[in-house]
């Protein structure tokens, strides 16, 4: 059932003494957990909890043709699947457009931050490069699935390692792996979403707290203050001064986010 | 004849179930000295479980009490839920039940202009009902009774509605500790919805804790003492 | 039977031995049932969501609830990435599994309804669908859905002329002698047979053997299953 309006406007009002219904604080994440190899046929894989939220995410290696705008550079798709079996709200069929929209978010952050090397990934200049495919799948939802499957994105990718390539007959022996991880950079891209409630900033809502949230602002940068990517979502309004309020807290959020999921990208 | 009944009464002692955790298509009893009743059934002499639960024995009637499953909607039951949609006729309510249910504008105890259903109640909007009848079309719903009608304020909560009478407690004994503690005002709604009223949101969301808390332990005995020892831990915090 | 000593399985294992399983319920706190279960490296989840009124409304049964099962494999899962989305495959067992949990689920209960159930792969290494179903019995058991029974399944497998239990991926793709024959079976703790399928080569004498080793080590599935509907009721007293 969706949040009801009087429990909306609950939230609201206790937001305006700068508390949430959880006790945490506007700026402050839920516990976040990772677990990696959550599958071991994955090149990379991870589970992320944020609070009860989850989600998996897991990355394959391919060999296919470069793109002719980029003929010696690899390849990035990332997909997401907001699976019927997290949420009642979620329904079979076709991706709608949250789905689709959580996967480009995530697309964004990682490809603009240029922290995958791409020119690492060819193997031969206008024929074979390595794709990279990240699946997003939410397994819980209870809000701020975006900012999860951001952590799991990097955390998998720490872990990706390429599988085995036969040069002689230009085919990838799945299965097998070679030592070679995947070549990143140091930008390391932290995707975090802001919500705007009433005249509140929040970040890290809950189910309920997203329902009654206007306006959120998905950010892609890193904690020296570089921003990548950036995305507004839902049909409200924001003022420049709300506006500079979101980046400010950005800024700061990044840095704390930063040193809370640092360990889990090893 | 008094040899016999002691006899099975030795029986009956000896074959006593306690309350146990059973699974789908366990055996509770065997023999003709037990009935089946809900969430049992008949398999030739012995009574089989039909749900996940907890199996008790009362006057040799064997049944399980389910800890899951949804909303078994019943006439005079109150229950709470959000306005859907409103229609020409009434409004249609969302009890978080498979069943569809309706308010007809005649079981509003105002007079209603037809032309402006909007004006009683809004989408969104969430409302105390009584449900006065189940029928194979849903369940019709009134609020011609005093504490039902829309809620002005406050917070809604949700919880299996099998849980409903552990949040209750024994003749109220537990949602009277809960609303003597809190100073709020508490109406639970057999659909599984709860709605907290009190001074402050604090006390509304300690409410929302100490419910999620039997939520979670709704099986242990002797949890309304459990509870007032709980509430003296919450209050020093 | 002098031959089943000297069997080598690829990893080891006795013939009649299962990988190690593991269950839990409860992984999907929004879903109103759901539950893990995996046998070694093969990992399913499973969700139940519902009795829900079935949309849209053409496809109500007026005589019975419907059961819908969905099966699919994360892309990931195994070593060549599969696109997301349905496939003839998950089709299939999606409706095989739906077949396997029709007869112990009280289904005729909830005319006009839908129960949903969603199962996914998390890690293959064969057996998947086994897997998906115990997940998915579990998650129907852990929704409060009225059944008469958990049904519990594994496949045996036939490694040329060797009986085997709970195939993986090596000897799914034996083929020295007669090659691998994969049978998976789903059963009541009874013995009754809910789902059978098989693809390689055998004749019916031996299969008249698969299914009374099937009978034995669902027997075992089923005792796993149990336990982890039993745990995770903790506070009894």
């Amino acid at each position: 059932m969706k949040t009801t309006n009087l429990t909306g406007e609950r939230i609201k009002q206790y937001l305006d003494e700068g508390k949430r219904f959880d006790g945490r604080k506007p700026d402050e994440f839920r516990k976040i957990s990772v677990e990696t190899s959550v599958s071991k046929k994955a090149e990379g894989s991870a589970r992320v909890k944020i609070g009860k939220t989850e989600v998996l995410v897991g990355i394959k290696m391919d060999v296919s043709e470069p793109y002719p705008d980029s003929p010696n550079e690899g390849k990035l798709m990332v997909t997401s699947e907001l699976l019927p079996l997290s949420s009642p709200r979620f329904e079979s069929g076709p991706p709608r457009f949250p789905a689709i929209e959580l996967g480009r978010l995530i697309d964004r952050g990682i490809r603009e931050s240029k922290f995958i090397e791409f020119d690492k990934l060819c193997i031969k200049k206008r024929e074979k490069v390595w794709g990279v495919f990240i699946d997003i799948y939410s397994i819980n939802d209870d809000g701020n699935l975006i900012d999860a499957a951001g952590i799991g994105a990097l955390a998998a990718l720490k872990q990706v390692k390429l599988p085995k390539y036969d040069e002689k007959n230009e085919k990838v022996l799945h299965g097998e792996w070679t030592n070679k991880k995947l070549p990143l950079s140091k930008d390391i891209p932290i995707i975090t979403t802001l919500y705007k409630i009433g005249k509140n900033i929040i970040v890290d809502p809950t189910l309920e707290e997203e329902d009654v949230s206007e306006v959120k602002i998905t950010i892609g940068g890193t904690v020296e203050g570089a921003i990548f990517s950036m995305q507004k979502g839902n049909s409200k309004k924001i003022s420049i001064k709300d506006f500079h309020k979101v980046l400010d807290l950005a800024d700061k959020i990044r840095k704390k986010f930063f040193t809370s999921i640092e360990k889990f990208l090893k | 004849m008094v040899l016999q009944l002691q006899r099975k009464l030795k029986k009956m002692t000896k074959n006593k179930i306690e309350r146990k955790i059973v699974i789908p298509g366990e055996i509770i009893a065997k023999g003709e000295d037990y009935l089946p009743g809900e969430g049992t059934e008949k398999r030739g002499d012995e009574i089989i479980t039909t749900r996940y639960g907890l199996a008790e024995e009362s006057n040799r009637l064997m049944k399980v009490i389910a800890l899951s499953g949804i909303y078994q909607p019943r006439r005079g039951n109150v229950v709470i839920g959000r306005v859907e949609n409103v229609t020409f006729y009434g409004w249609n309510i969302d009890l978080d039940s498979p069943e569809y249910a309706f308010l007809p504008l005649q079981e509003v105890p105002t007079y209603v202009n037809k032309d402006r259903l909007n004006d009683i109640f809004e989408i969104g909007d969430v409302i105390i009902a009584k449900i006065i009848g189940v029928t194979n079309r849903g369940i019709d719903l009134t609020i011609k009774s005093r504490g039902l009608g829309k809620i002005d304020e406050g917070i809604i909560i949700k919880i299996n509605s099998n849980k409903v009478p552990r949040i209750i407690g024994k003749e109220g004994s537990m949602i009277n500790l809960m609303k003597n503690e809190s100073g709020c005002h508490i109406t639970v709604g057999q659909n599984g919805l709860i709605w907290i009223q009190g001074d402050k949101i604090e006390d509304e969301l300690l409410v929302k804790k100490a419910i999620m808390f039997v939520n979670e332990k709704s099986f242990t005995s002797g949890l309304t003492k459990e509870m007032k020892e709980w509430f003296n831990k919450e209050k020093q915090k | 039977m002098s031959a089943v000593k000297e069997f080598k399985r690829p990893d080891g294992r006795k013939p009649d031995e299962i990988r190690p399983m593991e269950a839990k319920v409860g992984i999907v706190p929004n879903a109103d049932g759901s539950a893990m279960f995996s046998f070694g490296d093969t990992i399913a989840i499973a969700a139940v969501y519902g009795p829900k009124k079935m949309h849209p409304q053409h496809q109500q049964n007026p005589e019975k609830g419907t059961l819908r099962c969905t099966y699919n494999m994360l892309s990931f899962s195994v070593t060549e990435r599969i696109r997301p989305g349905p496939n003839r495959r998950s089709t299939e067992i999606g409706k095989i599994t739906e077949w396997s949990l029709d007869p112990v689920v009280m289904i005729k209960k909830y005319p006009n309804m839908v129960i949903d159930v969603h199962i996914h792969v998390l890690q293959a290494n064969a057996s998947t669908r086994c897997a998906g179903i115990n997940a998915a019995a579990l998650a129907l058991a852990h929704a409060g859905i009225p059944m008469n029974d958990i049904v519990s399944s594994i496949s045996i497998g036939k490694l040329d002329k060797q009986l085997v239990v709970d195939l993986d991926k090596d000897e799914e793709d034996w083929e020295e002698g007669e090659g691998a024959t994969d049978i998976p079976i789903t059963m009541t703790p009874n013995g009754d047979i809910t789902h059978i399928q098989l693809d390689g080569k055998i004749n019916s004498k031996v299969l008249k053997e698969v299914i009374e080793l099937a009978r034995i080590k669902t027997k075992e599935v089923y005792e796993v299953q149990k336990k982890a509907l039993k745990d995770s009721i903790k506070e009894i007293k």
